[in-house]
């Protein structure tokens, strides 16, 4: 059978602890050799492709646990088919689609539907996210064994941006999940706090008059959930954390023995609320952007395992919906094609984060957040050749029209970046060459 | 008049569009105040109108229920002898604001010279600015800003002092729903006066530091040392989402009755944008005491806003004064 050899890397590979200059042999679907083996093997075998990526990262590929593929019920916006490109020209090869589908993912129908959908386009594999509630109204339990049983083998369970307000309800979805061992995520939101609110609340808040989103809003809730899980014994999943006391609640959860994991964003680790003031709703997310100290803080939290991943939120909006005034444009932003290259560039180039470390928040740190079904690393001999090539020093200047998402709503406009991803294999098979996507 | 300082000697940037008062330079400030001055015999009607504008269409699109300012904006353009065409939108998908850049260039098409915009959508103004390619003039957008009440506000204090360098203004009420406030502050600062908000905590942005001002509850504490009482509206349905108590309790603490009235100084002046709620920040007396500049800033109002349609129309290299006498 045909193979691939990966020549002339730096492995980075975090599940080993491997940060070395190391070949890559890959054949149906798995890895078959790392190091000096690999080049030996490569040679008894015949048809196998050597690739020089001399210069380059070999990592595994990369895995979001929060995305929107808005399929089914907003494709519009996009769908599997295209948010799959955009997730494979970013290095992923496992991406997670939240449960706000039309109809919402509560179902085993539904969860199967989007993986299979997925299989069929086949440039990621996609690994479904269902929702803590029936059709996330916040009062009824979603039969989480159903999905976890169905084909989907869904472990993740979210009611996405909207927050279960019920504290009884959340505590019971936290007690009941334990069943199946599976996680609850919870948009940390309470809205009460949040009435109106357009912006992160604060200085810039203040001069642009527009109603503020405190920092509170979401440290009381995510105060809650982590005191209920710890009282149920239940695994939490902290999604897009954005605060400084944030930080503070996770770590000091953690400490006292809470089963809790953590994300953040990669607009939250690189833009601050001051990118409002031009009143483009581009910019417009939910949590908001925060301060500069939010930032540098959780930089630091990303740096010292605290959040243990980075996770895209990626949000596509079609442009007739981001060209409202800034009140009524929606929430969210583009995030699967810049994700790594923003913390290369930001954080990794700065300093802030060392390159093992960086592509662990991508890999393991995930992988420790759900079953990610063979991504994630090792990338040792038998496992599934799931890997990604980042070539650390292509410089490219994000331009929205270039994305391979159907909506164009990235905040990184003009930005330059450096480092791209310039293959992925999914299962040994490459869904990007030489960054074109290969379908 | 000792009003507007004289026009400066270096000509000021051209204005392509007044959307917040921050966008603005000392220099384009003196030169509204000065076109401002000119033309405030006309607003007066003291002099006919004149023919300035001619033939110049603007748009009045106000999406929010303003009836003072579209009066002022209309008679202001009229004055000039522009053509106003309005555009209300009340009850249309319009009036929320989801087609409001569609609108725009709708209006751009139909041959409209400039448009006036009154939205409840804080930042619609600066988005519509960078969407058209013809002037906007910002008259209020959510809290975010109001730069022609800051201006005749500043205009109208200038009637009355040489210039607000060390003036010391206070602005009372509530701030954090305010877009007099956003822009009276900026103006104030930028025309080098010491302002103070006074304001229950709740009705304060929770962060002002980045606004050069100083802040306190206690409005008696600071009421004789000031040269102007800036008071601000209270909206009643404040009392009922737990800004304030629903009681007479604002009016007594932050309301300007007999015994404020009796501790402002002689020289001081009170002013509010209007319209008032008699018997809550202001009383009756203080809208009758001869320090009360609310309906000055009324008739100043035409002045300033021909003034902004003025520079934002006929080009900052023509005169006003000169077409003004023809």
């Amino acid at each position: 059978m045909s193979g691939v050899l990966l020549r002339g890397g730096r492995l980075l590979d975090p599940a080993s602890g491997v940060d070395r200059d190391a070949d890559v042999l890959v054949a149906d679907g798995a890895v078959v050799a790392v190091g000096d083996a690999a080049a030996a093997e490569a040679a008894q075998r015949t048809g196998v492709e050597t690739l020089d990526v001399t210069g380059c990262w070999v990592t595994p590929g990369f895995v979001d646990l929060h995305t929107h593929l808005r399929e089914p019920g907003g494709e519009g916006a996009e769908d599997i088919a295209t948010g799959s490109a955009a997730a494979a020209a970013g290095g992923y090869t496992a991406v997670s689609p939240m449960a706000n589908t039309t109809p919402v993912a509560d179902t085993a129908v539904v969860v199967e539907l989007v993986q299979r959908r997925g299989r069929e386009v086949g440039l990621v594999d996609v690994l479904p996210v269902g929702s803590i509630t029936r059709g996330m109204a916040g009062t009824e339990l979603t039969p989480f064994g159903e999905l976890h049983a169905s084909g989907a083998h869904v472990d993740l369970f979210s009611d996405d941006g909207i927050p279960l307000a019920d504290s009884l309800v959340m505590r019971r979805a936290l007690q009941y999940a334990r069943a199946f061992d599976v996680v609850i995520a919870n948009h940390a939101q309470d809205v009460a706090l949040t009435a109106d609110a357009q912006m992160n609340e604060g200085a810039t808040s203040s001069v642009l008059g527009l109603p503020g989103w405190p920092r509170e809003a979401e440290e009381v809730m995510l105060a809650r959930d982590l005191i209920l899980a710890h009282g149920a014994g239940a695994r939490l999943h902290v999604l897009h954390l954005t605060t400084a006391g944030g930080v503070t609640l996770v770590r000091a959860a953690r400490a006292a023995g809470t089963r809790v994991t953590a994300e953040v964003t990669p607009h939250h680790l690189v833009l601050d609320d001051r990118e409002v003031a031009a009143f483009d709703p581009v910019m417009k997310v939910n949590p908001p952007l925060r301060t500069p100290r939010d930032v540098e803080v959780l930089r630091a939290a990303l740096a010292d395992g605290t959040i243990d991943a980075v996770a895209t939120d990626h949000a596509p909006h079609g442009a007739e919906h981001k060209r409202q005034p800034w009140e009524h444009a929606p929430c969210g932003m583009l995030g699967l094609e810049t994700a790594f290259p923003l913390v290369h560039t930001e954080l990794v180039l700065a300093g802030a984060l060392d390159p093992l470390t960086a592509v662990a928040r991508f890999t393991t740190g995930p992988a420790s957040v759900r079953d990610t079904r063979g991504h994630g690393g090792p990338v040792v001999p038998g496992a599934p050749a799931n890997l990604q090539v980042f070539d650390p020093e292509a410089r490219w200047t994000v331009d929205p029209a270039a994305l391979r998402s159907r909506a164009r709503n990235t905040p990184y406009a003009g930005r330059e970046l450096v480092g791209r991803t310039r293959h992925v294999l999914l299962a040994g098979r490459a869904t990007l060459r030489d960054g074109e996507v290969t379908r | 008049m000792t009003a507007a300082t004289a026009p400066t000697v270096s000509a000021p940037a051209p204005l392509t569009d007044l959307v917040a008062i921050r966008d603005l330079d000392r220099a384009q400030v003196d030169d509204l105040l000065a076109v401002a001055a000119e033309l405030l015999p006309i607003a007066r009607r003291e002099r006919a109108t004149v023919p300035t504008l001619r033939g110049r269409i603007v748009c009045n699109l106000f999406l929010e229920d303003s009836t003072r300012t579209r009066l002022s904006f209309d008679l202001a353009a009229k004055r000039l002898s522009a053509d106003v065409v309005a555009f209300t939108a009340e009850g249309s998908s319009v009036s929320k604001g989801e087609s409001l850049l569609d609108t725009a260039q709708t209006l751009m098409a139909l041959g409209v010279d400039l448009v006036v915009l009154r939205t409840s959508s804080a930042g619609a103004p600066v988005q519509l600015a960078r969407q058209l390619d013809i002037p906007v003039l910002n008259a209020g957008d959510g809290w975010h800003q109001h730069p022609t009440q800051a201006l005749l506000d500043a205009f109208t204090l200038l009637q009355h002092r040489p210039s607000l360098e060390g003036a010391r203004i206070a602005i009372v009420g509530d701030v954090l729903h305010s877009r007099v406030a956003r822009s009276d502050v900026e103006l104030f600062r930028l025309l080098g006066a010491d302002v103070t908000l006074v304001a229950p905590p709740t009705l304060l942005p929770t962060d002002v530091s980045a606004w050069g001002v100083t802040t306190t509850a206690d409005l008696d504490g600071v009421l004789p040392d000031l040269d102007v009482v800036y008071v601000l509206r209270l909206q009643k349905e404040r009392m009922h989402r737990a800004f304030l108590p629903p009681t007479g309790e604002y009016a007594a603490t932050w309301g300007i009755g007999p015994a404020r009235l009796a501790a402002l100084r002689p020289d001081a002046l009170l002013m509010h944008p209007g319209p008032v709620n008699r018997g809550v920040e202001l009383s009756s007396a203080a809208l009758e005491d001869p320090r009360c500049l609310v309906q000055e800033q009324v008739t100043n109002g035409i002045a300033v806003r021909m003034a902004c349609l003025y520079r934002l129309l006929a080009g900052p290299r023509s005169e006003a004064a000169r077409e003004v006498t023809v």
